[in-house]
């Protein structure tokens, strides 16, 4: 295709990129770069039911002409991204040079709320990602070999848990593993500990929110690998099949590298929703076990003062981490196709 | 003795100004109500609704999540809605950024029904109309203390000790739960316990944190000793899951909201047996203290400045309807109503016992809530035994620290 029509073919959906994606992002990082102006107080007197209390508030005139001057707030550069709730450059250095071994510093940077942040997940999209394309495929394969007759019911039961809200799954899935919950009781008969709780140890919750990923996700990759299966070339098989090859054989020789391209989808997929991950942290209640970049711009836009700079900062580091992690993926996937090309 | 007082005065408010506001008699307006979504809250906005028709129209947008929306939807002009409920924690943003008006005018031209200590001033100013009262206090099963052999707990130490008999009687192995949640819940525990012990926040006169203090380790290591007799579960234990645990006679302790008093004492939820043993007692003290480990609240309305006055007044008598007395009457035992017309009944105890022996109103300070935000993210590792009460709350001064400065509070 001549550069010229590309360009008039992709036009539309450039605009509304650039509109819908770029400018919000764009004025998502200036917001990151500015932090509120300083505040006027002035020493006040509070009257209610309670009695009278001195009190402080903020001097509505001052500020006032401090924000008609400059609407976007104090240029603030890159300090929020490093001060103490982001990447907390000085207080690593300081880790760093206090502690004398490994594990001292790795304590003393959980300690820090983006690195434990951090820490599950990373810990969520790499152990949940894997699991997910093996159970994904492990259901295609499974679905693919089925009687016509029971195909269109497999297909709709397995695909639920992706149809259900993620809010409304993991909040069920909370009340199941409550202490007097269906799975929480029988796991505490089972185990004949009483006071066995899946949702106060910081370990079982992790494996609690990444046994609920995989379940949320599975259905996703499921699907994309049944359609892939479905193309995957009959005489191939056939062939392979009069060349002696085992059932095993031919899924390794021929299914999967047939498969390969989707197989890379959704991973981009995967690590892409994953590192956001969000939902099932509010809906198992977890943040005192576990907690994510998203969780963390949730909680600064809440309450009642909402952190903007602060919740604008992490999301740019959410989107610098989801461009980390496809780098590789996107590098072997440009290769491919170039090498295609020649 | 003062709170008691005055609701001794209300009742006589209420026979004078009772018929009052028969009619709303307005030209015209718009009145659009945000605010939180609680049995209360809707009687009130129920009540207001009678404003409707004759070219004044009526919208109410009644939601928990309304915190997070008040300061984006009072800001354009005009404002989203005429009305923002709040209480002595969410007015605050609402100040800060100039988006409710002083009700003075108002409040003289129809506000002849209000009792005093409704109006909420700032430096001379009515910036609002409470018309409840709230406070945690404790809920206790008489039944099960007597079977234990122990008296009702005025400090939060019988209490432990309290716990500790029902344990060892084998009664309950968790009698004991407070609203625990991670966020918000766990940071209101902590300030509740944190002034019965007697600390303050900040240093005087600045907005720089000081809980990091003898007060502070003893308020932490008090709530850990509490929550050894809780449910392990307990840092997931809201409002709704404590009121449940009580429902279904899991608890023979608890601090609970004075709001939560009327759902559970009611026929609805629970059996018999539990709801006519569940007492209601004062906020116990702590550590010596002569205050109860508690904080007083109050609800109330305010009125949006980026609006007409018409709008403005519209709204304003409206809420008038809606805390007329009779409507008050008719809703009693919802609350513990500030307005004229309310007969303190069974469900109030607590909040009132809490209130008359002198427990503090929560700060409504412009940075109070970077604090709350700072405690709630931040205590939890303390109270699973991953770090020590010290660096627990060296650790919410520093994020306090961080986030005030972004906010322009500190240097």
């Amino acid at each position: 295709m001549p550069h010229r029509t590309f360009l008039w073919f992709i036009l539309p959906s450039l605009l509304a990129m650039i509109l819908f994606i770029a400018l919000p992002i764009g004025s998502v990082l200036v917001q990151s770069m500015h932090v509120e102006h300083e505040q006027v107080l002035i020493e006040t007197e509070t009257c209610g039911p309670f009695g009278c209390t001195p009190s402080v508030s903020v001097d509505q005139n001052a500020t006032r002409a401090l924000r008609e001057a400059q609407p976007l707030g104090r240029f603030n550069g890159l300090r929020t991204y490093t001060d103490r709730n982001h990447l907390a450059t000085a207080e690593v250095a300081q880790a760093w040079s206090e502690t004398d071994s490994l594990t001292g510093f790795a304590g003393r940077l959980m300690n820090l709320p983006f690195y434990k942040a951090l820490a599950f997940t990373l810990a969520y999209t790499f152990v949940v990602t894997p699991l997910v394309i093996v159970l994904g495929m492990a259901i295609a394969l499974g679905v693919n070999g089925l009687p016509q007759l029971m195909k269109g019911t497999t297909i709709f039961v397995s695909l639920l848990p992706m149809i259900v809200t993620p809010l409304v799954g993991s909040l069920i899935l909370f009340w199941m593993i409550d202490a007097d919950g269906v799975i929480g009781a029988t796991l505490q008969r089972l185990t004949g500990d009483p006071n066995l709780s899946l949702k106060a140890s910081p370990v079982l919750t992790w494996i609690t929110l990444f046994v609920y990923g995989i379940w949320h996700s599975a259905p996703f990759a499921f699907i994309v690998f049944y359609a892939g299966l479905q193309t995957v070339p009959a005489e191939t098989l056939e062939a392979a099949q009069i060349d002696g090859a085992s059932r095993w054989q031919r899924l390794r020789y021929v299914v999967i590298p047939h498969m390969a391209p989707l197989v890379v989808f959704v991973v981009l997929i995967q690590l892409m929703d994953n590192f956001r991950v969000f939902e099932p942290i509010v809906g198992f209640s977890a943040a005192a076990n576990a907690t994510s970049l998203s969780y963390f711009i949730y909680s600064d836009l809440r309450g009642d003062v909402a952190q903007f700079g602060s919740a604008a900062a992490t999301s740019m580091l959410t989107i610098l981490g989801v461009a980390i992690l496809l780098t590789p993926v996107l590098i072997r996937t440009w290769r491919d196709f170039n090498r295609k090309r020649v | 003795m003062a709170f008691l007082r005055l609701s001794g005065l209300t009742v006589a408010a209420a026979l004078a100004g009772g018929t009052a506001w028969a009619g709303c008699d307005l030209a015209g307006g718009d009145i659009r109500i945000l605010g939180n979504d609680f049995a209360a809250i809707n009687a009130v906005v129920d009540g207001a609704r009678a404003c409707e028709g004759d070219g004044v129209s009526f919208s109410a947008n009644l939601t928990t999540e309304h915190r997070d929306i008040q300061v984006a939807a009072l800001t354009p002009n005009p404002a989203e809605y005429t009305s923002a409920i709040v209480a002595n924690s969410s007015i605050v943003p609402l100040i800060n950024a100039g988006l409710i008006r002083p009700l003075d005018d108002l409040v003289a031209e129809h506000g002849a029904g209000l009792n005093r200590n409704q109006l909420i001033t700032i430096d001379g100013q009515v910036m609002a109309i409470a018309f409840m009262a709230n406070a945690q206090h404790l809920f206790y099963r008489s039944d099960i203390l007597e079977q234990a052999g122990v008296a009702v707990p005025t400090t939060y130490e019988e209490v432990l000790a309290a716990a500790e008999a029902i344990r060892a009687a084998g009664i309950m192995e968790h009698p004991y739960a407070m609203n625990t949640k991670v966020g918000w819940n766990l940071a209101e525990e902590f300030i509740n316990m944190y002034l019965g012990m007697g600390g303050s926040f900040f240093e005087p006169g600045t907005a720089n944190p000081a809980i990091n203090n003898d007060a502070g380790v003893a308020a932490l290591e008090m709530l850990a000793a509490l929550n050894a007799y809780a449910n392990p579960d307990f840092l997931t234990f809201d409002s709704n899951a404590t009121a449940a645990l009580w429902e279904s006679g899991q608890l023979a302790l608890a601090t609970m909201w004075g709001s939560r008093a009327a759902p559970i004492l009611d026929d609805e939820g629970s059996t018999a047996e539990i709801t006519g043993a569940t007492m209601l007692a004062g906020a116990p003290t702590v550590g010596g203290g002569t205050t109860p480990a508690s904080t007083l609240w109050w609800d109330g309305f305010t009125i949006a400045a980026n609006i007409s006055d018409e709008d403005a007044e519209a709204t304003f008598v409206a809420f008038m309807h809606g805390l007329s007395a009779d409507n008050v009457a008719a809703n009693n035992d919802l609350a513990v109503w500030l307005a004229p017309g309310y007969t303190p009944g069974a469900t109030a105890g607590g909040v009132f016992a809490t209130a008359n022996a002198g427990a503090a109103p929560y700060p409504m300070l412009p940075y109070m809530g970077l604090m709350h935000t700072a405690l709630g993210d931040n205590l939890s590792e303390f109270l699973q035994g991953q770090e020590s009460a010290a660096q627990a709350l060296a650790d919410v001064e520093a994020a306090y620290v961080t986030a005030a400065r972004a906010q322009g509070f500190v240097e």
